[in-house]
């Protein structure tokens, strides 16, 4: 029975002093927080290790079995413990592994930043082929979507402007008497993207936003009162 | 004194010294503090303030600060301060040839305070927020029948499985970036134990990658003891289940890696995704899978919608629990939350009203406007 | 057998993707060899951030948390590089710092790029403090003493040996903070720092973060948002000193304008197809 209610007692005690603490500076309430989230760094820090006997006990079974892909689970364990002696070498050499002149930079410099960045690039092609799949003008909410999002991206750089300055151009031959420098000062797509983001696009946020906040503030209570257990083993 | 000291104060003139020196005890702290305001009559030509403290009068008075401060204000929180002894202080401004002390003020004592003023309005929102939930919760118990509007995505979760299962194919399911601590995972793990113990029953195989070791173990436990109610034990791997990397896109690419070799006939996206979300998504997309997201990061909802099949928005993933199993004492939390949102649309409605009749009427009915001030103000956290 | 093929309609709806991105690589790498020059229009936002460090009194401290890491580095390490070129030509004095540790380097990086463009020395116009563990915690706690969390610089050296890091005790002798995130450290250091002690922010974001800054700055939460490459580009353009953005500028304009024509040609094949069936 302890073994089901103890962990529910600690998280509902925890939660009254951390809740208590925060309206109270003096001591030793006022250092709580503070206190707790050293803690938690602290024993984050330490699940790393689970992290990493998962990772090397995959893998090496992978190795040693020859199972399909075990040669990319070498390189696997290799860079990874090959990157961890490097970095503890430069740390040892070099008082930091980040120090400019140190080896392990070259592996940032050379290798990290231009892997992880690709990968970030790589998020343009899918938005692509995401966005040209999914911006059909299938109902009326579909095609004002549309629009916006064609008025942002404008807006956003400076071919818009150019674009614009076409526009303009055009208006004024049509109407002879409209001033073409205030018409082009104007710059519609600018000015939209610039409206949508600051007023309709953050209202609709902060409404989801709300909802959010209200939404963590239930769930912390049915994990709070003992409701909410899935996070518990059976 | 230099010539040059002489000639500069005749021309300059002598400097004033500080005026109105004000010493309190920092409000709303755990002591050690003491806050100084003073006037300066005169700012043209003057180079900075140090201020002087001592324990006693007549004592030995030390300067607390090394460089010379600008403004008019100090918070006097040195280490060598300490509770219930009275302190004097008094401050010397420079000009670039002069220095001129005001006069000595004190003594004032700093203590720690017991209750933070400041955060009035946070408990009184605190009390009503959770006393309507607490309220709901315990009218819940009496009241069996509650209704919860349809959610498309939880009801497609067994659409999903039905599909991987008929197609033969595993099922993916993916916290994202989630730390055990985030509320959205936790919410995500009911689900988590839904599906794996479908997954149970059906004989398909559940592959969980996890981007944070605690979210892994949580996930490996989750997924076992849903294999043990479902009677398949056997069924379950805790290879299935396993640690990639905590780097984003170090995780990003081995999922994608793992949709194109194992591809899976159906993929649930519930966690904290960032940007990587519509890399693994379209890769989802690409091979065919159902997909179904649930996330609160609202920046990524967008490209979920774009990507997936089903896409829980906003709060629905929280109301999974709920939803999947649903007891009274769950629903009461959710009939409380709708009520708070309810109270809050009218309050925002009236506010903005408000504010923008105070606008409207500057002139004819200035207390509007000072009303809305005085709202909108008590609203705004001070610390 | 011949080959059928599907109407235009249909195809115009259902491009093969593998022609999308081809057709997104020719239109990003052309720009970037030919090297078109391009005007850069200024938004409010980048605008009042570029206010916000330009009226600072000389010798004032900025505070630069570097809280994105080598994935975001091509839309954030122009902002951080124009950012400091306008501190050092402001004679402002900086402290460097992050909330993640793969992200400093990056600090690192710049910080040597830029100092010695102007002729700044590490010590008396700049010091780079580090990354320590602690997140929230650090946010809150540098609000009562800095030195309860960073004692030293990154290298060790003691604060105090650093000039005009013997007046930096906490957020009141920090005339800014910038935080250059791609997530949502910026959400906590306005939670944190901006709401509890008054520490006057600015945020440079990724584009994909910058949607979520936009209510902040609308609540005054904030005094300036640099988003994306695009704001990159406008801190440049204010800065005087186009860089990477800058560059990137004529590549990002081809790229939008070529979603907007596919956006279009698809919708016109999936108007068809409806009328077709």
């Amino acid at each position: 029975m302890l073994y089901r209610t103890g962990p529910l007692i600690l998280v509902f005690g925890t939660a009254l002093l951390l809740i208590i603490a925060f309206f109270i500076p003096h001591k030793p309430f006022g250092d709580l927080e503070a206190r707790f989230l050293n803690w938690y760094a602290i024993i984050s820090g330490f699940t790393f290790l689970l992290g990493l006997d998962s990772l090397a006990r995959h893998h090496l079974i992978k190795i040693v079995r020859r199972e399909k892909g075990w040669f990319y689970s070498l390189l696997l364990v290799t860079s990874l413990f090959g990157t961890l002696f490097w970095g503890l070498y430069s740390w040892i050499r070099y008082a930091s592994p980040f120090a400019l002149n140190a080896p392990f930079m070259w592996l940032y410099k050379f290798m990290i930043i231009p892997l992880q960045a690709t990968m970030f690039a790589t998020l343009a092609f899918f938005i692509f082929s995401a966005a040209y799949r999914a911006f059909r003008v299938r109902n009326l909410a579909a095609t004002l979507l549309l629009i916006a999002a064609c008025m942002v991206m404008l807006g956003n750089v400076p071919i818009g402007s150019s674009i614009w300055a076409g526009i303009s151009w055009l208006i004024h031959q049509i109407f002879p008497n409209t001033n073409l420098e205030i018409l082009k000062r104007w710059e519609l797509f600018a000015a939209a993207k610039d409206w949508l983001m600051a007023i309709p696009q953050a209202a609709a946020g902060r409404g989801i936003g709300i909802g959010l906040a209200l939404g963590g503030i239930a769930m912390s209570l049915r994990i709070i009162l003992g409701i909410e257990r899935t996070y518990l083993s059976s | 004194m230099p010539i040059t000291w002489t000639i500069g104060i005749l021309v300059s003139g002598l400097i004033a010294p500080p005026e109105s020196l004000l010493l309190r005890d920092n409000p709303n702290d755990q002591g050690r503090a003491i806050f100084i305001s003073w006037v300066c009559p005169q700012t043209e030509s003057i180079t900075g303030f140090r201020i002087f403290r001592a324990c006693s009068l007549p004592g030995k008075f030390i300067a607390l600060n090394r460089e010379l401060i600008i403004g008019t204000e100090y918070l006097d929180s040195d280490t060598m301060l300490c509770d219930g002894v009275p302190y004097y202080y008094f401050i010397r401004v420079y000009s670039a040839y002069d220095s001129v002390d005001s006069p000595v003020s004190g003594p004032v004592v700093s203590s720690a305070q017991w209750f933070n003023t400041d955060r009035i309005n946070v408990l009184v929102l605190a009390i009503i927020i959770n006393g309507l939930f607490i309220f709901y919760l315990l009218r819940a118990r009496h009241n069996t029948r509650m209704f919860i509007r349809k959610i498309n995505g939880l009801d497609a979760i067994d659409e999903a499985l039905g599909r991987a299962t008929e197609m033969g194919k595993p099922v993916l399911f993916s916290f994202g970036l989630g730390y055990i601590t985030d509320m959205v995972v936790i919410a995500a793990l009911p689900i988590l134990r839904r599906i794996a113990s479908k997954t149970a029953q059906y004989a398909v195989r559940l592959i969980v990658p996890n981007s944070d070791p605690l979210v892994m173990t949580t996930a490996q436990e989750t997924v076992k003891e849903a294999y043990t109610e479902a009677g398949r034990p056997d069924l379950y791997n805790q290879d299935n289940i396993s640690f990639l990397t905590s780097d984003q896109f170090g995780y990003a690419a081995g999922v994608d890696g793992i949709i194109l070799r194992e591809k899976p006939g159906a993929i649930f996206w519930l966690g904290y995704f960032y940007a990587e979300s519509l890399i693994m998504a379209e890769t989802g997309h690409s091979i065919g899978a159902i997909q179904l997201a649930g996330t609160t990061e609202t920046t990524q909802l967008p490209f979920f919608v774009a990507a997936c099949d089903y896409t829980m928005i906003g709060e629905e993933i929280y109301a999974a629990s709920c939803y999947l199993k649903p007891e009274p004492i769950m629903l009461g939390t959710i009939k409380g939350e709708d009520f708070i949102k309810f109270l809050l649309i009218i309050l925002i409605s009236s506010t903005v009203f408000l504010g923008t009749a105070g606008r409207l009427l500057a002139n004819e009915a200035p207390f509007l406007n000072n009303l809305f001030m005085a709202i909108v103000n008590w609203f705004i956290p001070k610390s | 057998m011949k080959p059928t093929f599907l109407p235009v309609w249909r195809t115009l709806a259902s491009i093969d993707r593998r022609i999308i991105y081809l057709l997104l690589t020719i239109v990003v790498v052309l720009p970037l060899i030919i090297h078109p020059k391009i005007k850069v229009r200024v938004s409010e936002p980048v605008r009042a951030a570029f206010e916000s460090i330009e009226k600072l009194p000389q010798n004032s401290v900025v505070m630069i948390s570097i809280d994105f890491d080598p994935s975001s580095a091509p839309e954030v390490q122009p902002m951080l590089i124009a950012i400091l070129r306008h501190c050092f030509k402001k004679n402002l004095k900086v402290i460097l710092t992050g909330q993640l540790a793969l992200g400093l380097p990056l600090g690192e990086i710049a910080l040597n790029q830029v100092s010695g463009e102007y002729n700044k020395v590490y010590g008396r116009d700049y010091v780079n403090i580090g990354y320590r563990p602690g997140s929230t915690a650090l946010m809150v706690g540098i609000g009562r003493e800095i030195r309860d969390f960073f004692k030293t610089d990154y290298r060790g050296v003691p604060l105090d040996s650093f000039e005009f890091m013997r007046r930096v005790h906490n957020y009141h002798d920090i005339a800014l903070l910038v935080t250059l995130a791609h997530g949502a450290v910026a959400d906590a250091w306005i939670q944190y720092a901006g709401a509890r002690f008054n520490q006057k922010i600015i945020v440079g974001c990724t584009g994909v973060n910058a949607p979520n800054m936009y209510q902040y700055l609308s609540a005054q939460q904030i005094t300036g948002l640099i988003g994306g490459l695009q704001g990159a580009s406008e801190y440049e353009t204010l800065v005087e000193k186009p860089g990477a953005a800058t560059l990137g500028m004529p590549a990002q304009s081809t790229a939008h304008a070529l979603l907007i024509i596919l956006l279009i040609i698809g919708n016109i094949g999936f108007i068809l197809s409806k009328k077709k069936i």
